[in-house]
């Protein structure tokens, strides 16, 4: 199959980019779409031309390496599905195609279609762990974990870190990734003793770089793993409680 | 060919009985008083399951840690990926296991070519793995009851196998990086990410340090340090299409390398009997389907290789279980090596099925007869689902095509008892060493290797080599030995982009692929060996001529990035081939036609290469010479495998 496409080229993070039209021609419909890219870029490359910058490494839908803006849609068209695992299947022949970056100010481009996504790593050193030092752990069968504890911490806890959510939501808030990580914690056992600690240092830090939420969901539709808006409404719980408490200590309710 | 020989290595093992080793070899080890270590730097390199655990764990200690990665997040290295589960010796159901258990088990599984006192450890610290991921947060799997649950996996008759859904290396690494996000928010550690590490350092010979590379900027600089741990993955990449990352490479252990640390049985590669199979010439990387998949699946081809008709509608009689028919006992549950290499024949005899006849049949139809398609989903539900989006065919109506793909490499870095290399204050963890698995490894078990290294030995040995280096300073980074290194990488990175060729990076690295798959794969000969080498040597001295590489190193460089990875791997590729025409026996994954039983299993031959072949660096040019660890067995009784 051919297909047309229409993609962000910018050389570095603070030079500005633009829309440039490429083709890829005879490409199978089996190629996953980074594989149709790499075939333009070794055209490219061929041509004398830069080939196309953009993260992806495992192509299986676990690292979360990978992230791209697809016809305006966060990883492209296929619900629950990260853009490596997208095939060309799902194009149709003669299709124009464009591909952007992930848009957010947080996420700052530094090449093409690579962003920078380091702040997702500072809201979990804020607080997305346990304390429990290496060595002091308890027999792991001493404290038993309801199934369905494990179960919904699981799926919080199935994030991929990709920052779909954060491309997705108008207000570029990152509620998705923040409280998929505050729920996956807070809902075991283990997790009790730093719950509102972690909830508080984690909100406070998100509210620091992201905009804020205002429950449009754009964000759950895009997630590829399809992780649940539930998780906002756990994360609200805790912070609110969390301010209750302080309110409390401080004798002020 | 026989390589010329050097003396033997000390892997200094420490003595007493098997089971009282570590604790001993604990107490005899030099500490490093608390309030002292913050005295000391160490670098580590990889943050996946075996760097992101030192890392936290020495910074838990009170250590200065700085972390690399070329991610862009310490959370994406390549163990996110694992699907299948971990090993411990916890014995929760019940079935009669043990940490000796496990040990034989995992030695057995390695076809007697791994070293015992190091398994036994890994044995040993097995069920600290699962308590303290359990701490940390891991969602494993769970019983009604909220106790572990846990499942089976090749090469044991026990349940060992802690698994949380298809996700268990997500949930491993997840754990350790939060782990490592901690300290890195308690300033313990400063993690360095788009960052490459492209030499070692060494100064009076030991490690001084590390020359690394900034994948956004080009920017070369040093960091020194007391110690350096290499933790940076296999080197499966080098058959270009494998299970593992894109970015998954040798350069840091081929580095070492170069720089005095010995390697280790380059040639044990593992070839995963259960992938999905090639669809296309542009394909970039092959998707794994988990080994539990053969508890329920069964795997055949038509009797008749020209049967036109769809898979379902080919009866009973006319499809050739073969694993079955010349496995009774074990069937489709044989081991990794044993499956993949009769898989390979059946390609082989043109037996192959789907549209490019490169695969056999893995078909559930009679275990959704016989447990409901329900039980198949909740088993396999995620894998199904992978499969279908992958190859756009629905594995619950018509059977899952597979193929082997290269997965694991056993081989790397040699390390002593301590982990530490042949360059002191060089040390390595995870599947970067080469230590527990021999010549096979068994499923589950590298995720235990991995985190038992970071979490639970490095942190102890290390201590032994910085204690003699209490109040020196580390070597200056502006000292000749790093400028000098910084010289030579930067030169090789001009040299790379002047070349100024017609053909791209991925071009040498497919084609390198084929060599090592064809003749360095999952099986064997004198012949094609000798072929491989020849047909390496021109297509380097064709790289070297013809590549060519875009752009400049003073921004983002993909190609770049991946152009120093080929021009190692195919020196890499050279010492696999070296090693694999140097062990004239059939050992797990190494399989050498030349040395086969009557009916076509591996032969060892125990007597002549009972030992651990650790390759030198001799220069540039200059024919590598093998060193021998004997290999003592006092634990485990050498036999024969058979599947039967
Ligand atoms: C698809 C798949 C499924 C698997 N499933 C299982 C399973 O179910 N059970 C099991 O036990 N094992 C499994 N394995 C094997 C297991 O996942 C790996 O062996 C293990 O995770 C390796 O961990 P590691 O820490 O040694 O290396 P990795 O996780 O590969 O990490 C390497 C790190 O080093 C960094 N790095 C490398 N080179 C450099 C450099 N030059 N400069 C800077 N940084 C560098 C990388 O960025 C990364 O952070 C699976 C493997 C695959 C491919």
């Amino acid at each position: 199959m051919d297909v047309r496409l229409r993609v962000w080229r910018q050389p570095k993070g603070d030079v500005t980019g633009e829309f440039i039209d490429y083709e890829a021609n005879d490409v199978s419909p089996e190629a996953s779409f980074f594989e149709m890219l790499d075939q333009v870029n070794e055209a490219l490359n061929h041509a004398g031309e830069d080939p196309i910058a953009f993260d992806s490494d495992c192509r299986e839908g676990i690292c979360g390496a990978c992230g791209l803006m697809i016809n305006g849609s966060p990883h492209g068209p296929q619900q629950g599905t990260a853009t490596c695992q997208v095939h060309m299947r799902k194009f149709t022949d003669g299709q124009l195609i464009t591909i952007e970056p992930w848009r957010a100010a947080a996420f700052p481009v530094i090449k093409d279609l690579v962003v920078d996504r380091s702040i997702f790593d500072e809201i979990i050193e804020s607080g997305g762990f346990i304390s429990a030092n290496i060595g002091s752990a308890p027999d792991a069968n001493a404290v038993p974990v309801p199934h369905t504890a494990a179960e919904s911490a699981m799926d919080a806890a199935a994030c991929i870190g990709c920052g779909a959510c954060v491309a997705a939501c108008p207000n570029s808030a990152a509620n998705l990734f923040t409280a998929a990580k505050i729920t996956h914690l807070n809902l075991l056992p283990q997790g009790q003793p730093e719950r509102y600690l972690r909830t508080v240092a984690m909100v406070e830090t998100m509210e620091e770089y992201f905009g804020s939420c205002t429950n449009f969901g754009e964000c759950e539709t895009a997630c590829p793993k399809n992780i649940s808006i539930d998780v906002i409404a756990w994360m609200n719980r805790d912070f609110v409680a969390a301010q209750w408490k302080n309110l409390l200590k401080a004798g002020q309710a | 060919m026989t390589a010329p020989t050097s003396p033997i290595l000390d892997a200094h093992v420490p003595d007493g009985p098997i089971w009282a080793k570590w604790d001993k070899h604990r107490f005899d080890t030099n500490l490093v008083n608390p309030a002292n270590r913050r005295k000391y730097d160490i670098i580590v390199i990889g943050t996946g399951l075996a760097g992101a655990g030192a890392a936290a764990a020495l910074g838990e200690l009170g250590y200065n840690v700085k972390a690399f990665t070329y991610n862009d997040s310490a959370r994406r290295a390549h163990s996110i990926a694992a699907q299948g589960g971990i090993n411990a010796a916890k014995n929760y159901p019940n079935d009669n296991d043990s940490i000796f258990r496990l040990f034989y088990d995992t030695v057995k599984g390695g076809d007697y070519r791994s070293r015992e006192a190091n398994v036994y450890r890994l044995a040993q610290v097995s069920n600290a793995i699962i308590d303290q991921t359990v701490a940390q947060g891991a969602p494993y799997a769970r019983e009604y009851g909220g106790l572990l649950d846990n499942r089976s996996f090749g090469g044991a008759q026990v349940a060992r196998t802690f698994y949380a859904r298809g996700q268990t290396g997500q949930q491993l690494l997840l754990a350790s990086y939060q782990a490592l996000a901690r300290q890195v928010g308690l300033g313990r550690v400063q993690v360095f990410t788009r960052t490459e590490m492209l030499d070692v350092v060494t100064k009076d010979g030991r490690a001084a340090g590390v020359v690394v590379r900034d994948l956004v900027t080009g920017e070369i600089s040093s960091h020194s340090a007391h110690a350096v741990v290499l933790a940076t993955g296999g080197y499966s990449n080098v058959y270009f299409l494998s299970t593992n990352a894109m970015n998954c490479n040798a350069t840091a252990a081929w580095r070492a390398y170069r720089k005095g640390a010995l390697f280790a049985n380059p040639c044990f590669t593992q070839i995963h009997p259960t992938c999905i199979p090639v669809s296309d010439e542009f394909q970039s990387k092959l998707t794994l389907m988990s080994e539990s998949l053969r508890n329920d699946g069964r795997i055949w081809v038509p009797a008749n290789p020209d049967d036109p008709r769809p898979p379902n509608e080919i009866p009973g009689a006319d499809r050739d279980y073969y694993l079955e028919r010349q496995y009774p006992t074990f069937g489709n549950l044989v081991p990794r090596d044993v499956a993949s290499r009769a898989a390979m024949r059946m390609i082989e005899e043109n037996r192959g099925i789907g549209p490019l006849k490169n695969g056999v049949y893995l078909d559930f139809a009679d275990a959704i007869d016989r447990l409901g398609r329900e039980t198949i989903e909740e088993r396999y539900g995620n894998l199904f689902e992978m499969y279908q989006r992958i190859t756009d065919e629905d594995p619950y109506t018509v059977p899952m095509r597979i193929y082997p793909a290269p997965h694991y490499t056993m081989g790397g870095l040699w390390v002593d008892y301590n982990l530490q290399t042949t360059v002191p204050g060089l040390f390595a963890a995870g599947e970067a060493n080469f230590s527990d698995h021999g010549a096979n490894r068994l499923g589950a078990s590298a995720l235990m290797q991995g985190v038992a290294d970071g979490y639970f030995v490095l942190p102890a040995t290390i201590s032994h080599y910085l204690s003699d280096w209490l109040n020196v300073d580390p070597v200056p980074t502006d000292d000749p030995v790093f400028v000098e290194a910084e010289a030579a990488v930067t030169a090789k990175i001009r040299r790379l982009l002047d070349i100024g060729g017609t053909r791209s990076v991925d071009h040498f690295h497919r084609r390198l692929g084929h060599i090592m798959i064809d003749y360095c794969g999952m099986s064997r000969s004198k012949e094609g060996l000798e072929k491989a080498l020849d047909e390496i040597a021109a297509l380097t001295e064709e790289f070297w001529r013809d590549l060519k590489v875009l752009g400049d190193n003073e921004s983002m460089n993909q190609s770049l990035e991946r152009a120093g990875r080929v021009a190692d791997f195919l020196e890499l590729a050279d010492l696999m081939v070296r090693d694999a025409l140097d062990r004239e026996e059939s050992c797990g994954g190494h399989f050498r036609v030349e040395h086969q039983t009557e009916d076509g299993e591996a032969l060892r031959d125990d007597e002549h290469f009972a030992f651990v072949s650790a390759w030198e660096w001799e220069g540039e040019g200059v024919a590598p010479i093998r060193r021998k660890e004997p290999l003592t067995f006092e634990n485990v009784e050498l036999t024969q495998r058979s599947y039967k």
